[in-house]
């Protein structure tokens, strides 16, 4: 069990946004996180990447109470997150970006005087992150001048740089098109090979992906998880299939993207 | 990024040189000029690091010049210390010591909650330097005895001769150790966080960088930056006054960095230079120099925010020939 989530309560107020959740991820899962608007996956990612203490309940992640302790330590104890708002750095390069979690991950930020280019490692790594998610040839490009879909691989890849035990991919396809989307997530389960991550989470609202490259489907509704089950049980679940899938075609998109509160 | 790389070594080595032969062919007074830009120029490397690289704008950042120049003062005239090379490391500590804490609240605040917070300590240091006359002297300010160099008192020599000599020549070798050092730090492990924190703290949090820690250590730094700097500008005049600290010049120091461009990393330097010549020539042929320097701000603002430099690498490509 790389992580676990018990009875996970979180109040704003009176109002009650998760409602006794559990959860566990295993070694080598992939598992989706899905629901409508105001299911609380937001709420969740949250908690489950420390930035927000639960209000009851437990947050474990490699046997440690992570619950509130900030997503700058969560990150150095193993688990990286993408977000679902492209976040990068704007003024630096591609390369730079990688160099940071490289940094980051090898403790090197407080060496003061040391020098970032004669860093053979933290060089090393961050060329190979960008070939891996083919950003290679754009090395040198300011994140701000790349291509939406290129920034959004950025993001991710640079959590990725920090070569963690466990990813949090918030819609990772988001923002992305079609047709560049399935090429996206072949990168994203690649580099994860790669890299040697231990487990993926992401949640997502494109049921192509969701049911594409999930091991595991974790339904949430109004706080609480309305199912946790193999993708084909998930499909075969007619309240998951009322309330967050949709009936109407066999795979549609039930939300617009990037609309999601809750 | 094409021959400006190659040009920039060039155009640095002549600059040194030039600085270095300055004393022995321009005229005593322009030379007595170079000694505040040297000692801003260690200044604003330090306010640089927060403002270009952290992306944070102290308001406040008089206060450790002032603390700076007050220890050289306190030093030569009450403890008898007349050494530059103590009395620059005794700048520095002093500095740390006030900023360790200051820093610590303040690199919890961002944009203008910073700027005001630092600010509010700049007064509160301003209005220490006003009250505790006994160990100040109040608005009057104390002198700042003439500091020993390199080991010698250099007896002999007279005010100027002392200045434009070896006290030149000790400031040229501070900036240019700060220069170093600084270049350093914003090319190691450590800039490039500062420089996530710039771009998106949301970001660098979720890498594992500590936000608030790492502006903390900023902020320590430019302190220390902004107190040598701050020591090395008391002996030319030979007098210290709480306008060190006052929040104007605060504002000064803000107005150098952007006159020269936070952006590039000798942007602060230019600035400095700039600054330090023009209000010079300014003020001699026109008393309301405050109103020229206002109209310059402006026009940077608006038409030319990333300062001289950014206005130097606009114009670069078409002076360098290549498209």
């Amino acid at each position: 069990m790389i992580l676990e989530a018990q009875e996970v309560r979180k109040l704003y107020g009176a109002y009650v946004a998760l409602d006794g959740v559990s959860l566990s991820i295993r070694e080598g899962e992939f598992v989706s996180i899905i629901g409508p608007n105001g299911a609380g996956k937001s709420t969740l990612i949250n908690v489950l990447t420390g930035g927000l203490a639960p209000s009851g309940g437990t947050v474990r992640f490699k046997g440690k109470d992570i619950g509130g302790i900030g997503p700058a330590a969560l990150a150095r104890l193993g688990m990286a997150r993408s977000f679902q708002l492209v976040q990068i750095f704007p003024e630096l390069t591609v390369l730079e970006t990688l160099q940071a979690s490289a940094v980051s991950r090898l403790g090197r930020g407080p060496h003061l005087f040391a020098s970032l280019r004669g860093d053979r490692q933290v060089q090393a790594e961050a060329l190979e992150v960008a070939a891996l998610f083919g950003l290679g040839d754009r090395a040198r490009a300011p994140a701000r001048e790349l291509p939406q879909g290129d920034k959004k691989l950025l993001d991710v890849a640079s959590a990725f740089a920090l070569r963690p035990d466990i990813i949090l991919l918030d819609e990772p396809t988001s923002g992305v098109s079609t047709a560049d989307k399935h090429k996206v997530m072949e990168i994203l389960v690649g580099a994860a090979k790669q890299i040697g991550l231990r487990a993926i989470i992401q949640v997502e609202h494109d049921m192509d992906i969701v049911f594409g490259y999930s091991d595991r489907v974790i339904a949430l509704h109004q706080g609480k998880v309305l199912a946790d089950a193999a993708p084909a049980a998930i499909r075969a679940d007619a309240r998951v299939v009322d309330t967050v899938i949709g009936r109407r075609s066999p795979h549609p998109n039930p939300l617009p993207p990037g609309e999601r509160v809750g | 990024m094409r021959s400006p790389v190659a040009l920039a070594p060039v155009v640095l080595a002549v600059i040194a040189i030039a600085i270095v032969a300055l004393p022995a062919v321009a005229p005593a007074y322009y030379v007595t000029l170079m000694l505040p830009f040297m000692a801003y120029g260690v200044v604003l490397l330090g306010l640089n690091l927060l403002f270009g690289y952290t992306g944070l704008v102290s308001f406040g950042h008089a206060l450790f010049i002032g603390i700076g120049a007050y220890t050289g003062a306190v030093l030569t005239t009450h403890a008898g210390v007349r050494h530059m090379e103590l009395i620059l490391p005794a700048a520095a500590l002093t500095a740390a010591v006030v900023a360790a804490p200051v820093g610590a609240l303040c690199a919890r605040y961002v944009k203008i909650y910073f700027g005001m917070l630092t600010l509010a300590f700049g007064m509160v240091f301003y209005t220490f330097l006003l009250k505790f006359y006994r160990l100040t002297g109040g608005d009057e300010g104390m002198r700042m005895l003439r500091p020993y160099l390199f080991g010698s008192e250099w007896a002999g020599f007279s005010k100027t001769a002392y200045l434009i000599g070896p006290y030149y020549y000790f400031s040229l070798a501070v900036l240019a150790l700060a220069t170093l050092l600084m270049w350093r730090i914003v090319r190691s492990p450590f800039g490039l966080c500062l420089k996530t924190i710039r771009d998106n703290p949301l970001k660098a949090e979720s890498l594992g960088v500590s936000v608030p820690r790492y502006r903390w250590y900023a902020f320590m730094i430019s302190a220390v930056y902004a107190a040598v700097g701050g020591a090395l500008l008391a002996p030319p005049t030979g007098n210290v006054d709480p306008t060190l600290a006052y929040w104007t010049h605060s504002g000064n120091i803000v107005f150098m960095v952007l006159l020269g461009g936070f952006s590039s990393f000798f942007g602060p330097l230019l600035g400095a230079f700039v600054f330090i010549f023009l209000q010079d020539t300014v003020m001699s042929v026109f008393p309301y120099w405050r109103l020229i320097f206002g109209a310059v701000l402006a026009f940077i603002v608006l038409f030319a925010p990333g300062g001289l430099m950014g206005l130097f690498a606009r114009f670069r490509p078409a002076e360098v020939g290549r498209p």
